[in-house]
């Protein structure tokens, strides 16, 4: 108990300065273990401290006291210190211990879920994650985290909201793979099929040493996604993509590529047998129901092909080669299509014709021209930040090691491209 | 050496007799080939067995004759066809095929033509001595290590396999004659015996080859060395599906062309019909001319018609068989594509009565030909019309330049993330090691 006594002394003497804190921190790197032992007993004297001046002693203190099996009823509690802590919390400290910090989200995420109640950890979630991060480039360890909570408790929008930012640093690979696949499954939710493709993309393509489970299933949605978006499922897959994946992640996810095969024979009734034949297997993977959306996207892309061909066309012809059941469907159809803006038309009741318009897109709008600006803009940012890494990686010494090495020895006319020391 | 270059001629006369050159004026000094003449038999229906038949002599009287028996659906023909076969094998020596033959023929014409069991016999044992008679004679060849009797006795071996129907024994007799070949002529010798023989196999590939090699020889060829060359080399493209380029080949032989050479080219070129040589070819072949020319001058419906008549003729060709259908295709889309180019609507029912289908046959046609691309327009399916629909430059260029700009974003965003786990990667790997 004294040296619990000591420690909060101490806490609450080193907390005021910068230099004052590094010193706490080792201290309390030592009291560590000490803490860790009288876990149980800790709860009392998190209330002697103040979360928002003594964050980095707080921290300590929370972390060792739900490093234990916490119970239900103590859960909400927990949650609810935890919830206050990490709202009031100073950035900076945190930051000097962020294994403690992440254990200590991860361990509010568990009992909020055990909680069966992940809305009340969204928001939290978020403040702890703008916390953690160094920069909105930066990918922590509590961002698929977050995503999982915003998953489960089904508000998209909070996590959309973190997708939008571009992440170019990573902590951990297997944060990445988890937070775009999360994130993809938050798009598709939100029918951002766009983002959905990209992120999954990334996973399937990032480099990993070994296949992993997490990119098989990306893998099974990106299929899916890509024919809703696309239309069409490209075979291969880039040669970016690590050798592991290129060679297994096909035949790991047979029968969608099968699904794949069969949606682009374009012969809808074919694309439903299958579907139904292999319904169990869908579900098992919770795709259902975007396979049932891919099925209803073959419709759409039948629609469409045709206004590149046709001018005009009655309903009944529609509805022969598309092959719906009757004019009535296909009119269905095409004006569900006409109000998300999938094309342009009209349709003429009287007649029963559907006259194909052109994109009305002039392209002469200020809006139009802010747009591209924009865009041009952001590109140029982008480009900028790709020479930068360049320069980055060309000075870096293992790097030039390894170029050193593997470049041809006898070539005395080339341009040398790297400095003679780091011929090994 | 006058005996050797006997032999080497009567094989490319059996060329010539093949169909793949037919010369006006035949060399009198050929006595075993047929002049083939270039009035082509055209008589819609009912085909003159024995006229077609005597176009051609040797081994491709014999497949022809077969092949019309299997195709035709009129059993007269059939059994006319297949008498005539029977015939000439008889005054051949190929066993094999005979065989066949009198399967088809199947005892319905009549008890002198069933199967000559004694005939086959003695036939098959006279081939065995020669057989013989021409390995010993090749062996002493061998030992004594003469090229030129060697390569004499390859090129009696494979015409001796090739009378017997044994293909690709010929084959390899004649190419084994390369190694011992020394003067061009030799070689040219050998490619066209192994063309001839390929062509017989029905392996184009070969002929493409052996084509290319007898072009390469140094020595200058004599024109119809080279026509034959240039119409090998057109059945092989044929055969690959390469109609372009078969066309070009025949075009290349000059005005000597059999009737159904003239039909790969129609489709292809309209420029051919510029073209003098092959004019002075059409006037004598006038039902190809006047269909060519309604071709060229937009009359569309009686230039289908007249194909309609020339299709049952070229169905029987050995040849031509596998190709008609897409040909007729292709022909039929070209003049679609060439009837629309000029105008920016048309009416479709004007459209279906000079093409003598229906409108919604028409639509369907027109619709495939538009979304393969050949065809810049839209169906206005209401009033039957189709408008000419010419792509907005600036609304593409525009469309185009903002989805690059996100694919480069798209792709340097993943880029640089992608590069950040490597290196982290790389990182841990060192430190590791470390």
């Amino acid at each position: 108990m004294n040296s619990v006594e000591g420690l909060l002394t101490q806490i609450r003497g080193l907390s005021s300065t910068a230099s004052d804190v590094l010193s706490l921190q080792n201290v309390l790197k030592q009291a560590d273990e000490s803490l860790h032992a009288e876990s149980t007993r800790l709860l009392p004297f998190l209330d002697q401290l103040d979360p928002s001046k003594h964050s980095l002693g707080y921290l300590y203190f929370l972390e060792a006291c739900t490093a234990g099996p916490v119970t239900t009823e103590s859960a909400s509690s927990f949650v609810l210190i935890i919830a206050r802590f990490i709202s009031s919390c100073v950035a900076e400290q945190i930051r000097l211990a962020p294994d403690k910090f992440i254990s200590v989200c991860k361990r509010f995420k568990d009992q909020v879920l055990s909680l069966e109640e992940p809305l009340r950890g969204v928001a939290p979630m978020l403040t702890a994650v703008r916390k953690l991060q160094s920069s909105t480039e930066h990918l922590t360890t509590l961002h698929p985290e977050f995503l999982l909570l915003c998953l489960l408790a089904k508000c998209y929008k909070t996590g959309l909201s973190i997708l939008e930012e571009d992440i170019f640093e990573v902590d951990q690979p297997r944060d990445l793979y988890l937070y775009c696949y999360y994130g993809g499954m938050i798009c598709i939710g939100q029918k951002c099929f766009r983002k959905a493709l990209e992120l999954l993309h990334n996973v399937v393509t990032a480099p990993m040493s070994t296949i992993n489970a997490i990119a098989v299933e990306a893998y099974k949605k990106y299929i899916l996604v890509s024919l809703i978006h696309h239309g069409q499922l490209s075979t291969s897959l880039p040669k970016y993509a690590s050798g592991v994946a290129q060679r297994n992640l096909k035949s790991l996810c047979l029968s969608y590529m099968e699904l794949a095969n069969s949606y682009n024979n374009g012969k809808i009734a074919d694309l439903e047998t299958y579907v139904q034949a292999n319904m169990e297997k869908f579900g098992s993977d919770n795709n259902l129901g975007l396979v049932k959306q891919v099925v209803s996207s073959i419709y759409k892309r039948n629609i469409q092909r045709l206004t590149q061909t046709y001018l005009t066309l009655s309903l009944q012809d529609i509805a022969n080669t598309v092959q719906l059941n009757s004019p009535k469907e296909a009119e269905m159809h095409v004006l569900q299509m006409i109000q998300d803006g999938e094309i342009y038309a009209t349709i003429n009741q009287k007649d029963g014709m559907v006259r194909f318009l052109e994109d009305p897109e002039l392209y002469k709008t200020c809006e139009m021209i802010e747009h591209i600006d924009l865009s041009i803009l952001r590109l140029m940012t982008l480009s900028k930040k790709l020479t930068a890494m360049d320069e980055l990686i060309s000075c870096d010494p293992l790097y030039l090691g390894k170029a050193g090495r593997e470049r041809q020895r006898f070539d005395f006319d080339d341009f040398d491209s790297v400095p003679q020391r780091f011929n090994i | 050496m006058d005996g050797e270059d006997d032999a080497p001629k009567s094989l490319m006369e059996e060329m010539y007799a093949n169909g793949i050159e037919g010369v006006d004026d035949a060399p009198s000094s050929s006595t075993s080939t047929t002049i083939r003449k270039n009035r082509p038999i055209i008589s819609g229906e009912q085909l003159d067995i024995e006229a077609y038949a005597a176009l051609y002599s040797g081994r491709t009287k014999i497949m022809r004759l077969i092949f019309l028996a299997d195709h035709c659906d009129n059993s007269g023909m059939q059994l006319e066809a297949l008498r005539m076969a029977y015939d000439e094998l008889k005054k051949g020596e190929n066993t094999q095929l005979f065989r066949e033959v009198v399967q088809k023929i199947d005892g319905r014409l009549g008890p002198n033509y069933s199967m000559d069991a004694t005939w086959c016999a003695m036939v098959d044992r006279k081939a065995d001595q020669r057989k013989d008679k021409l390995e010993s004679e090749l062996n002493a060849y061998r030992t004594n290590l003469i090229k030129e009797s060697i390569r004499m006795g390859y090129n009696d071996f494979g015409d001796f396999y090739y009378a017997h129907g044994a293909l690709g024994d010929a084959f390899k007799s004649y190419v084994r004659t390369r190694d011992y070949c020394t003067t061009s002529k030799h070689i040219i010798q050998m490619c066209l015996s192994a063309i001839l023989v390929s062509i017989e196999m029905g392996q184009f590939a070969h002929v493409t080859s052996y084509v290319s090699k007898a072009e390469q020889t140094p020595e200058a060829l004599d024109p119809p060395t080279i026509a034959k060359l240039r119409c090998a080399a057109g059945l092989a493209h044929l055969e690959a599906k390469k109609y372009k380029l078969a066309a070009r080949k025949f075009l290349e032989v000059g005005p000597e062309l059999g009737n159904s050479y003239s039909e790969v080219i129609a489709p292809q070129d309209n420029k051919v019909i510029d073209n003098i040589n092959f004019r002075n070819f059409l006037e004598l072949v006038p039902e190809v001319r006047e269909l060519i020319n309604d071709f060229y001058s937009s009359h569309y419906a009686s230039c289908l018609e007249y194909l309609g008549n020339l299709k049952s003729n070229l169905m029987l060709d050995i040849h031509i068989h596998d190709h008609v259908e897409t040909l007729y295709d292709q022909i039929r889309s070209k003049a679609l594509i060439q009837y629309t180019h000029p105008f920016v609507s048309v009416d479709m029912r004007m459209m279906a009565d000079a093409f003598k289908t229906s409108v919604a046959g028409l639509e369907k046609e027109l619709e495939s030909l538009i979304t393969d691309n050949q065809i810049q327009a839209r169906i206005d399916s209401h009033n039957k019309i189709l408008y000419a629909r010419h792509a907005d430059q600036r609304n593409a260029t525009f469309q185009r330049v903002l989805q690059t700009g996100n694919e480069f974003d798209w792709d340097v965003r993943a880029m640089l993330l992608r590069a950040n786990l490597l290196k982290h990667e790389y990182n841990l790997r060192a430190s590791r090691k470390i």
